[in-house]
Order: C-alpha cells, then structure tokens, then sequence
C-alpha cells in the first residue's frame, strides 16, 4: 500500500510541474525552484512532515522534499544550537546528498562524456 | 558608374559568377534521414575522434574546405579570398579553418543564414574583379552550439515541438569567374525583422517574416512571380516556421506553390525526435550544396533559390528578454 | 503587418501539445522514481536509527542512480519522454549536477567542471537555502526558539 501510495503522490507532484511547464513558458529550472521554495516553506508551516509521513518516498523524492530537508534540518539544529542553526541546519540533513551529488557527477564527468 | 541594381534591393550580375566546385559533410544523424544520398560524406562519428565538439566542428569545416579545393585541382594560392562563419562565438571555427589556408579570410555572420550571406558577398568580389576564385564556406554543430545557445547535452529537457536540432556538418564551395557550373544570377540581401518573438523555443516563428520579407523584395525587384523559380528552397524555418511563412504569403496575397520547400523541414525526414526539423549554418549550406546543386546539374531544375534565414540571439539577449532580431538573405542559382 | 498582428498569428498556430499525454508520461515517470525511493527508503530504514537517516541516505541512492543514468547517456532520453516527471524527483536534480560536470570538463577541471558544475541547479540550492532561511527564522522568533 505504501508503494501505491508513494507513485501516486510523487506522480502528482510532478504531472502538476508537467502542467505549468505546457501552459507557461517558464523553462523547467523556474518550476525546480518554485518547488523546491514551496517545499521549504510548508515544511515551516509544520505541514510537510505528516505529509512525508503519509506519502513517504512520495513525499521525499520530488524536489520538494529537499526544499523540505533545509527547513526540518535548521529547525532541529535552532532547538538543539539556538540561533547558529539557521546557518548550520540548511546542510544537516541535505548535506549527504549534495556531497554525493558532487562525488557521483565528478566520477561521471571523468567516466563519460556528452554524446547526442 | 552604372550600379548593378534592380529594384529597391537586389542586385544582378552580368559576368555570372559559377559554383565549379563544392563539397558537403554531415553528420550521423543527418546521414540517417531522407537526404543522405545528396551529401558527399556522412561521419561516423560526429566528434571525429577530437577531444572537444568544437575542435570537430573546426575539423569538418576544414576537410570540407580541402575537398572542395582539391575536387577542381586547386590548391589554396589559386584563391584570393576565403568567405566563411559559423554559429559560435567570434565565428572561431571558421577562424581556424582559415588558419591553414593562409590566404585572405573574411569571417561573417548571419547565424544560420551565414551561408546566403557568404554566397552572396563572395559572388560581389568576384564579379566586381577583386577576385578570380573565391572560396565559401559555412559549419555548424549540434553540440557546440547546444552548449552555446541552450544546455548541456545530457540535461533532463523535455524539447517542445516548436524545437529545431542544429545540424553537424559543413558545406563548402568555389565560386569562379571562368569554368563550368550552375551560376549565380542575383542577390538580395535582405534586412533584419524583428516581429517582437522572444520564445528561444520558437526560432522558425520568428525567422518566417524575415524569409517572406526578402522573398517578397526579390520576386517584386526582378519582376517575377514565384513559380519563376523551379525550387525556392528556404534555409532552416522548420516546420512551424514554413508554416507561419505560408500564412504571411497566404496574407499578403503572394501565391507560393510546391516549389517551395525549406532544408529545415527536409533534412532529418518526419521524425518527430528532432521537433520541428533542422536549423544551423550547416543545414542550407548542404542542402544547397548537396541537394539543391545535385537537381541543378542533373537538369530536374534550372533555377534556384535559396533563402537563407537567420535567428541572430544569444543566451544574454534571450535571458535580458529581448526579442529576436531575424535576417534572410537570397541568392538566385541558375543551371 | 503589425508586431502584434502578427504575434497573435503565431499564437493561434502553435503546433498542437499533447498536454494530456505529457501530463500522464510525466505521472508515470515521476511515480515510478518515487516507488524506486520508497522501496530503496523500506530497505535502508531496516538498518538505519532515524527517519532523517534514512531519508539522507535513500536520497543519496536515488542520487547516485541519477547520476549513473545521465553518465550512460540515458536520463535525457527519459526526460525526452517525461518531462516533468524526470526532472522534479531528485534523481533529476542529480543530472543537472552531472550533466553539466560532463558538459563543461572539457574547459579543464577547476574552471570547467569545477566552477560550472552548479550552473543549473544553483538556483535551486540559494532559494531553497534562502526560503528555508526565512521561514525557519519567522518560526523560530514566533514560537520562542532563541
């Protein structure tokens, strides 16, 4: 059920980025930015997190979970730290990710190069 | 001093410059589509073995220069002057094709309507006695000017199907006072036309009133309607652009027949992969070369005209939402 | 004719978009990745303490196949089918990274691949930063944090 409920909720995410991409021009970085801004703000608002509880990875892979992950990491870092979370949580949880985003895509650089 | 002119913009030559020698070279992809029988060489691999795109691009460039020169028995001294641009910042590959030639070079630019642009200017050094061989030639890449115009080529871009694929290849030819070959009649060069378009996405729609501007200059200058010509072929508009070049016509009540055609829409055939077909300085340049030069000379047409249209933008102009500035130059060929 | 006019012919002959079927591809794409999460976060919170532990690491898998998808030459393709769907989860996010780290090496490592890896997904890094910034500080001044 879990698994149903993950495709679900991440395809909807992503068929309502499809939407605004058919009926704008905007290029497909403003619609990443836009969500990843919108999933940082609800996980403020305190409304991302039962969502991430209900969807899981539905909720988690899209974009917005890692707008999300900013949010959730400084504001545990602010009740653990006090005001140095706001600089020291953006990276907590997304941290492991973005260091593996640098090591994979330089491996690959050097691996493999651009064909059509 | 009589001027050779006709009409408010075209001019006409009497000593008719002749194409006695060409060369075309495209790439695997375009060797696929329904043309390929045209082109005189199809690569294998698009990068030529080379480290970057653009030195492969440069390279093709090249080998298109010395084939055409060696096809008639030239060699570099015979020719006075070098004609050639292409899509890329500083015109640079034609700038390192020139580099071993060692003979005058004039680097010009129209984006992808360089090549009208280079047939034309070298028609003019020719028939005003400057020169008695001049050589053109014109190349583009879809990866360097992917890199250059839009993005990386393994980005998760979902292309629009108002989208052109820029073609990889080269097309380069002699023009001569003396010899055999179909020859060149006139030229207008056309103005630029900006109709307020911004979408990068959409160049056919913007090139279509530039075509129909110059198409329309030219057939009033010489007097002529379309059906003069066997084959109008226009450069890269696409098929939204050939479209929209249509209804402009249909507007102004300029009766274009199914002897027009454009490189744009030909090139790659109905595959819908490559959006709404070729663009790049390299697409009229082998269609004219390889295609258009072929029906010339095999007697299935006795005149030619290509327009050669151009998108003239870059990635600041785009991203500071300026529109799009377009250009189209024709050149009538004559078996 | 017009600017104008003539901007308004274009817009009444945009060649159709297959909205629906870009709609429902990119559904179908985005929920399979997000079920290729879910199955790799099932297996990863079996070993690991935290929830957030186990997300950052399902994340940094799902990153890792993005960027091995790109290096083979096949995330372009999937993206070509959909859009959308290829893009928002992650594993996307992970090919603008290598897409352009490929792209730009041939300009040298530190100025090339080094400088432009984040050409594309920059920006969603500084507004994800800078919008978590703002509404962690709002809440924290609100609910009493400091």
């Amino acid at each position: 059920m879990q698994y149903l409920i993950a495709f679900v909720v991440g395809g909807l995410i992503c068929a309502a980025a499809q939407l605004v991409l058919e009926y704008t021009k905007l290029a497909p970085v403003h619609v990443l930015v836009g969500l990843t801004v919108l999933g940082a703000i609800s996980a403020g608002i305190g409304i991302y997190e039962p969502f991430l509880q209900f969807a899981g990875a539905g909720a988690l892979v899209p974009v917005s979970g890692f707008g999300s992950s900013i949010t959730r990491g400084m504001l545990s870092e602010i009740k653990r730290l006090g005001w140095e979370g706001l600089f020291t949580g953006a990276f907590e949880i997304t941290g492991l990710g973005l260091a593996a985003a640098v090591v994979f895509g330089s491996l690959m650089a050097i691996a493999s190069r651009p064909r059509d | 001093m009589a001027t050779r002119r006709v009409g408010g913009q075209t001019i006409f030559f009497e000593d008719l410059p002749k194409l006695v020698s060409a060369h075309t070279i495209v790439g695997k992809n375009e060797g696929q589509g329904p043309y390929s029988e045209y082109f005189d060489e199809i690569l294998e691999d698009d990068l030529l073995g080379q480290p970057t795109a653009e030195k492969a691009e440069r390279q093709i460039l090249q080998q298109a220069v010395e084939q055409a020169l060696s096809k008639y028995g030239l060699v570099p001294q015979d020719i006075q002057y070098y004609v050639s641009g292409d899509l890329l910042n500083q015109v640079i590959s034609a700038v390192f094709s020139a580099r071993n030639l060692a003979i005058p070079f004039l680097g010009i630019f129209s984006a992808c309507g360089t090549f009208a642009q280079s047939l034309g200017l070298g028609s003019i050094l020719l028939h005003g006695g400057f020169a008695s061989k001049v050589l053109v030639a014109t190349s583009s890449h879809y990866q360097t000017a992917e890199r250059q115009y839009r993005y990386p080529i393994e980005l998760n871009i979902q292309h629009r199907p108002t989208n052109q694929h820029t073609v990889t290849g080269a097309g380069a030819c002699v023009l001569s006072a003396d010899g055999e070959g179909p020859k060149i009649t006139h030229v207008t060069f056309g103005r630029i036309v900006d109709m307020g378009l911004k979408d990068p996405n959409d160049m056919g729609s913007a090139m279509a009133p530039a075509a129909f501007d110059t198409l329309e200059k030219h057939l009033k200058d010489i007097e002529c309607s379309p059906d003069h010509y066997d084959l109008i072929l226009t450069g890269d508009l696409g098929r939204q652009g050939f479209k929209m070049l249509k209804i402009i016509a249909e507007k102004k009540g300029l009766a274009l027949g199914t002897n027009l055609q454009d490189g744009g829409v030909l090139i790659y055939g109905e595959d819908p992969k490559y959006g709404a077909g070729a663009s790049g300085a390299a697409c009229s340049a082998v269609m004219t070369l390889g295609y258009g030069l072929s029906l010339l000379r095999e007697g299935k047409i006795r005149r030619l005209l290509l327009v050669g249209t151009g998108a003239l933008l870059n990635q600041l102009t785009v991203q500071q939402g300026d529109s799009i500035p377009t250009i189209a130059h024709a050149v009538a060929i004559e078996a | 004719m017009k600017p104008q006019e003539y901007q308004q012919l274009v817009r009444e002959n945009q060649p159709p978009r297959r909205t629906w079927r870009n709609v429902i591809l990119a559904f179908v794409v985005g929920g399979s990745f997000s079920l290729i999460g879910q199955i790799v976060l099932d297996f990863v919170s079996g070993v690991e303490r935290t929830t957030d532990e186990a997300s950052a690491i399902t994340l940094a898998i799902m990153i890792l196949i993005g960027a091995v998808l790109t290096g083979l030459g096949i995330y372009d393709e999937i993206a070509e089918i959909g859009g959308a769907g290829a893009a928002v989860p992650i594993t996307g996010f992970s090919n603008t990274v290598t897409a352009a780290a490929m792209e730009f090496r041939r300009e040298g490592f530190i100025l090339g691949m080094g400088a432009k890896m984040f050409v594309i997904a920059g920006p969603v890094l500084v507004y994800g930063i800078l919008s978590g910034f703002l509404v962690a500080l709002i809440k924290s001044v609100v609910l009493g944090y400091f």
